[in-house]
């Protein structure tokens, strides 16, 4: 499928004197700067427990991102990494009590490992159908996320505990888990940068651009698509699992095809294939479901009006439009 | 020695003037959380919020000194959203107690936030009996009703009644083989048998199969094991099917009459329900329902919202006996004095945050015995308060030592 992206003519790198794409380097190292500088502002701003979820799932969009927006594939079924990472993590806390820390790397890793064989079943085909392979793939670990003895069914995974981080730091204060959780983060965000501006991250736009070409240049396709596939899932479950630490449960509402679908919105509220878009979505989107709480069922009513005005006014998202006014990838 | 007099007078209004309203007056915030947008909405939703605010009316809280105010929102039905607003509310805006909150995924999530913040959770609409047992929390209250009672009362009372072989209809999840585990307990206690139990996927829209299932097992008692649109669509599919009219007792374990009122009793006559409260039940509660109505469109209250109101009703009769809303203090006082009020009647509060009350049995209506709006029950059995609900002992509830 070809996707509209604000980053391929800047990528046209021009023969001139001036190297655009380390401008661009510039650019982007300023805007990791600022977000840690609001990141680090913004608990004194807004309730430092909402931000931890903005940031949870803005690392879980740009996971997402990572897939859809530079692999070209759109993936309905990314809950199940998400979900299956926060339940892994869940469970490994509060039952086996290991520290919060391998806690997170294990629902990391199980997510991975599902991703790595989905994925080997899902990109054998394209397009829509391998969206309905992904979301039927996500749906078996949605079923087997309500019968299984260890998820607690509809009732979850309650009283995670946070535990202390390496077995010093207790992350029992908001404040601490809240630096914890914006360093995983940022460094999250980092991975993605790192490989979206490797040659690997090249050759994958080859693919999405022209697949037959890339084949023709020798370059085999499946594997690198299986390679962001695996990768996409493991960043979703580190955010899946981030989120089981910080609000210490895990529930059904982390694997529902709902959560594959609001990763979707918010993939392109902020901006398809854009570095900072996914972020940008996921704080639109969750502080629409969250402020607007207490006016009821018309908070479903406002997310698909804001739906429908970006897809309508800017289809490539917030930061997409903001890409494009100012002629640089974001 | 008329100045003296003076003196002391003023110095005597001094203090009753400094002392007064310190010693009266309090200020407490309720939050409303429950279902404003989904499946739950009818149970809970706006209502919940205007019977809290009937019952500090009611208490006349106000000219006790208790200003009370309210803040609601929607959970969604999901556990992390409803604990994020419990932990915001606690955090920032300052609420001292939370009632409601159906869904027992999301209770039991603000359970652990509650106790965590020591603050106070009263729930109303959740049906797990987990919340007073091996979750049970120093500050959880649990009002209306819960698996187990619904379970036991539910078989205990179709027993006495005559139906001793059951088959289950099991909606296939934790909650439904909670129920069926439970109530196929207290068949068995009480002498009758269950012939065979069928899980249905969970939701699901056709129930035609296992229904027949059930009317081939010979069965005298069906019994729903399961809630919401699956409890809907299995009564509608069995009058359908003709089960109550073929001679046998379709029991659904959870109903709400707002599902009855849904299903009309056309479809709904003969069935057998185990409720805390119902609107018509005594001259009390047909009081309380007239101004309920009044503020409500005409809807009529389920027992999630009676509930609601019974327990912010208690909360204030601690707060006002206390003239102070220490968490622990209140919940003391809560516990010491028994509950009491014209829906619930007379019960009280256990160590484990269980409140025990009376619990009904009823069936359903035919439309020729309906004689007007929303009278749709006819009282079968009468559960009395220390048999309905688990005992303490089968708790596993750590604070009961």
């Amino acid at each position: 499928m070809s996707v509209a992206d604000p980053v391929a003519p800047a990528q046209v790198a021009a023969p001139g004197a001036a190297d655009p794409r380390r401008h661009d380097g510039a650019v982007h190292a300023a805007i990791f700067a600022g977000l840690v500088v609001v990141l680090a502002a913004a608990p004194f701003l807004a309730y430092p427990v909402f931000v931890m979820r903005v940031m949870c799932f803005a690392l879980f969009a740009s996971a997402f991102n990572l897939l859809l927006g530079y692999g070209g594939l759109l993936s309905f079924g990314h809950a199940a990494y998400f979900g299956l990472a926060s339940y892994v993590c869940a469970h490994a806390a509060r039952s086996w009590g290991v520290d919060p820390a391998l806690a997170i790397l294990l629902g990391t890793l199980a997510s991975g490992a599902l991703g790595a064989v989905f994925g080997a079943v899902a990109i054998r085909r394209q397009g829509i159908y391998f969206s309905m392979i992904t979301l039927a793939l996500a749906q078996i670990v949605y079923f087997a996320s309500l019968q299984a003895p260890f998820t607690g069914g509809e009732d979850g995974i309650q009283g995670v505990p946070r535990g202390k981080l390496f077995g010093a730091i207790d992350l029992a204060s908001d404040a601490t888990l809240y630096v914890v959780a914006a360093a995983i983060f940022v460094a999250g965000l980092l991975v993605i940068y790192r490989i979206v501006h490797s040659p690997f991250g090249q050759v994958l736009r080859a693919i999405r651009e022209n697949e037959n070409r890339a084949l023709s240049l020798g370059y085999r396709v499946d594997r690198y698509r299986l390679a962001v596939f695996v990768m996409s899932a493991a960043l979703a479950g580190l955010a899946g699992s981030t989120k089981a630490i910080v609000f210490q449960l895990a529930s059904l509402t982390d694997v529902h095809w709902t959560m594959s679908g609001e990763v979707v919105l918010m993939t392109l509220i902020g901006g398809m294939g854009t570095m900072f878009g996914p972020t940008v979505g996921a704080l639109v989107f969750t502080a629409l479901e969250f402020y607007l709480s207490s006016i009821g069922s018309w908070v479903t009513v406002v997310e698909g009006g804001v739906f429908v005005v970006c897809v309508l006014a800017f289809r490539e998202g917030i930061v997409g439009v903001l890409a494009r006014r100012l002629r640089r990838p974001l | 020695m008329l100045k003296r007099v003076l003196m002391c007078a003023t110095a005597a209004a001094a203090l009753l003037g400094a002392s007064l309203p310190a010693y009266a007056d309090v200020s407490v915030k309720i939050g409303v959380l429950n279902d404003r947008s989904g499946p739950y909405l009818d149970i809970s939703g706006e209502p919940s919020v205007n019977a809290a605010k009937m019952a500090v009316e009611d208490f006349g809280a106000e000219a006790k000194g208790i200003h009370v105010s309210f803040v609601a929102a929607d959970h969604q039905n999901k556990p992390d959203t409803g604990s994020n607003v419990a932990r915001q509310w606690f955090d920032q805006d300052g609420v001292d107690v939370i009632v409601d909150v159906p869904n027992s995924g999301v209770a039991l999530a603000v359970a652990k936030v509650t106790r965590e913040k020591n603050k106070i959770f009263m729930d109303s609409g959740a049906g797990t009996s987990v919340l007073t047992g091996e979750q049970c929390s120093p500050n959880t209250v649990h009002w209306t009703y819960d698996t187990y009672a619904l379970a036991k009362s539910t078989a205990t009372s179709i027993l006495k009644e005559g139906g001793k072989s059951w088959y289950f209809l099991t909606a296939d999840y934790a909650f439904g083989h909670a129920l069926q585990a439970d109530a196929t307990r207290f068949v068995k206690q009480a002498g009758g048998t269950v012939v065979g139990s069928v899980d249905t996927p969970f939701p699901s829209s056709d129930f035609s199969s296992f229904l027949l299932q059930g009317q081939g097992s010979g069965a005298q008692v069906i019994g729903l094991a399961n809630a919401g649109s699956d409890t809907v669509n299995s009564i509608k599919q069995a009058a359908e099917f003709g089960v109550v009219q073929g001679g046998q007792r379709l029991a659904g374990l959870l109903v709400f009459i707002t599902d009855v009122h849904a299903l009309g009793l056309q479809v709904a006559q003969g069935l057998n329900l185990t409720t805390a409260f119902y609107w018509d039940h005594d001259d009390g509660t047909r009081a309380w329902t007239k101004r309920y109505e009044a503020v409500n469109d005409g809807k009529v209250p389920t027992m999630d919202q009676a509930g609601v109101y019974a327990s912010v009703l208690h909360y204030l009769k601690a707060v006002d006996a206390l003239h102070g809303k220490d968490t622990a203090a209140v919940m003391a006082k809560m516990r010491e004095m028994p509950t009491d009020d014209p829906l619930f009647g007379h019960g009280r509060l256990r160590i484990d945050g269980r409140v025990t009350h009376d619990m009904y049995l009823y069936q359903v209506k035919t439309p020729a015995e309906s004689k007007g709006k929303y009278d749709y029950y006819k009282l079968l059995d009468t559960i009395p308060a220390e048999q309905a609900f688990r005992p303490l002992a089968d708790d596993n509830c750590p604070l009961v030592k």
